[in-house]
């Protein structure tokens, strides 16, 4: 027990203090950036602006998914799948991109350039194929269609070059839109999901022939240890919520159960990238998907009638209000599930990247000793104390997520009422 | 718009959801097949097991209850039986005492009759020959008395023996 608590400690004593280092060399980085800035454009404002600590810049590069995998200083590359209509597929190393600090390319490939970890596409459809050097981003606040947005250039012998993000599905609402290119590539945030796959699946088959070398035995070692969850999962959230047929969705319904928690807990490991997995919106809208499917697929004739005609309503109410009500509560069920997951994992990973900012916010940018150690004496008990609770709403969270699509699939396949 | 603008995550990327859902369902199919499965019917197998070995138990517990009350019975019929056959024993004993007891006695009393027939008997024997002897005794007597040999005269002796008859000695 008394072992364990030192454990723990020194993980998070460990993981402030080398996400302290690495926001370090973010803070030199950054006056690197401000002194190259200077000499190119040597505009005033921008370099007082710049020189402050970007606490939301900041955190939003640590939450974000990258084409690189940085931790603990190194800049791992990673595959890039990437397609642009016209161009076709473009697949390499984002080594090719020589990345430097921050995760900002020094070199460009087939009109990709790599900005603070992420691939963006040369809108220009007239720049040469083929390798060329960057010399630096530059970020412009400019008005597109009545909005203030964020457009990055990247500067090539000396000219600036209009930058594309990589395609979003939000229908231009959320800042994205789709634009010139796909991103397919093996992310951070996909490297994670492999990892916990590759992971939970040595551990489950492993937990599995224990099952079957000692079938008429008590449970032992890390079987015993993941006895009792998986029974959880069977006899409260599965049994309960699904009834007798639950059988059929155990699988189902163990699998998204370990793969959020997996997720979850691998993204609160500070000096593993602390990757945002679960609290990225694709990957839980991802999720989400195929439980709005694995519900609608098993529905059953009383559900749907249900949803479109509900017995022992008067027509018009169904007519007026109940049927769309119902009908878009098919949608609103998954968009929560979505929502629910993502707001918790990031909200936690944001309040922790907040608290460990304290010390850089009172240390200005690495400025004032004094400061630093201001910072640091608040920063690591409110971190620790954060990470903590994270460690309860990983848990909390991938329950949540198991037991509500358990009772929207017993919503589903109910026969009668 | 501002803060959304690099707020990355929120936005749904083709890519992303396409990673997501592919090795979600691989997860699901391979560690579900592989692991999850299995698990899940060595822990029925396993509840089964043991939901029969406790019901085993109770029924030969059950078992041994109902021998251990047929034992019980025996014993106690056992019981009965000794004590009915030892009150039997006691009463064919008295019976028997009681019998021998009666059958002595009437033996006695035969006995003590024949010997009072018997005495009587003797008794009456004793007075004829006393009898008789008296009567030749008055014979002798009367002879004497009258100086006269009666013994030739038949008469004479009748008469003298009907006295002797009428004499009576008791």
């Amino acid at each position: 027990m008394h072992k364990s608590i030192k454990l723990v400690l020194f993980f998070l004593v460990f993981g402030v203090f080398s996400l302290y280092a690495q926001d370090h060399n973010e803070s030199e980085k950054l006056q690197q950036k401000n002194e190259k800035r200077a000499e190119h454009f040597e505009k005033v404002h921008e370099q007082k602006a710049e020189e402050e600590y970007e606490l939301k810049n900041t955190i939003f590069h640590h939450i974000g998914n990258h084409n690189v995998y940085s931790v603990m200083g190194a800049n791992i590359p990673l595959p890039a799948i990437l397609y642009s209509p016209g161009q076709g597929w473009d697949i390499f190393m984002t080594s090719k991109f020589e990345i430097g600090h921050h995760g900002t390319g020094h070199k460009g490939y087939n009109r990709y350039v790599l900005s603070e970890g992420t691939i963006y596409q040369i809108a220009d459809k007239d720049f040469p194929m083929g390798e060329f050097h960057v010399d630096g981003i530059e970020r412009k606040m400019e008005k597109v269609d009545g909005k203030t947005k964020e457009v990055q250039y990247a500067i090539i012998d000396g000219k600036e070059y209009k930058l594309n993000p990589r395609s979003t599905w939000d229908g231009g609402y959320l800042g994205g839109g789709i634009t010139s290119f796909y991103d397919f590539s093996i992310t951070k945030n996909v490297v994670f999901m492999l990892l916990s796959f590759i992971l939970l699946f040595w551990l489950f088959t492993k937990i599995a022939k224990d099952y079957k070398k000692r079938a008429d035995s008590a449970p032992k070692g890390v079987q015993s240890f993941f006895e009792p969850i998986i029974l959880f999962v069977r006899d409260e959230v599965a049994r309960p919520f699904i009834g007798e047929k639950y059988n059929k969705y155990l699988p189902y319904l163990l699998s998204i159960f370990f793969f959020i928690l997996t997720l979850n807990l691998l993204g609160q490991i500070p000096f593993l990238g602390s990757a945002n997995t679960t609290g990225n919106m694709s990957i839980t809208m991802g999720l989400a998907l195929i439980a709005f499917f694995i519900v609608n697929i098993s529905g059953k004739k009383t559900y749907w009638q249900h949803v479109f005609w509900m017995p022992g309503v008067p027509w018009w109410v169904k007519a007026t209000i109940l049927t769309p009500i119902e009908f878009l509560g098919l949608f609103i069920k998954p968009f929560t599930l979505m929502l629910r997951l993502f707001a918790n994992i990031s909200a936690g990973h944001m309040v922790v990247l907040v608290f460990i900012s304290l010390i850089f916010i009172f240390g200005n940018a690495g400025a004032s000793v004094s400061g630093s150690i201001t910072g640091m004496a608040l920063a690591i008990p409110l971190s620790m104390f954060m990470m903590a609770l994270e460690l309860l709403v990983a848990f909390i969270q991938a329950f949540v997520f198991t037991m509500l699509v358990a009772s929207y699939i017993g919503a589903a396949i109910e026969e009668h009422h | 718009m501002i803060f959304l603008a690099d707020f990355s995550i929120i936005r749904p990327e083709p890519g992303l959801i396409f990673w997501a859902i592919i090795i979600f369902i691989l997860f699901w199919v391979l560690v579900g097949k592989f692991a999850f499965k299995p698990i899940a019917n060595a822990l029925k197998d396993r509840e089964k097991s043991i939901q029969d070995s406790l019901d085993q138990a109770k029924l030969a517990r059950e078992e041994m209850n109902k021998l251990k009350s047929e034992n019980e019975k025996i014993l106690q019929q056992a019981r009965e039986e000794r004590s009915r056959i030892l009150a039997e024993a006691k009463e064919m004993h008295n019976k028997i005492l009681a019998e021998a007891k009666e059958k002595a006695k009437s033996e006695a009393g035969k006995i003590v009759e024949k010997a009072k027939s018997e005495i009587e008997n003797e008794k009456e024997a004793a007075f004829v020959d006393l009898k008789n002897k008296i009567g030749s005794m008055a014979l002798v007597i009367a002879e004497k008395v009258m100086e006269k040999d009666l013994s030739s005269d038949k008469s004479q002796v009748e008469y003298a023996e009907s006295l002797v008859n009428k004499l009576n000695l008791n």
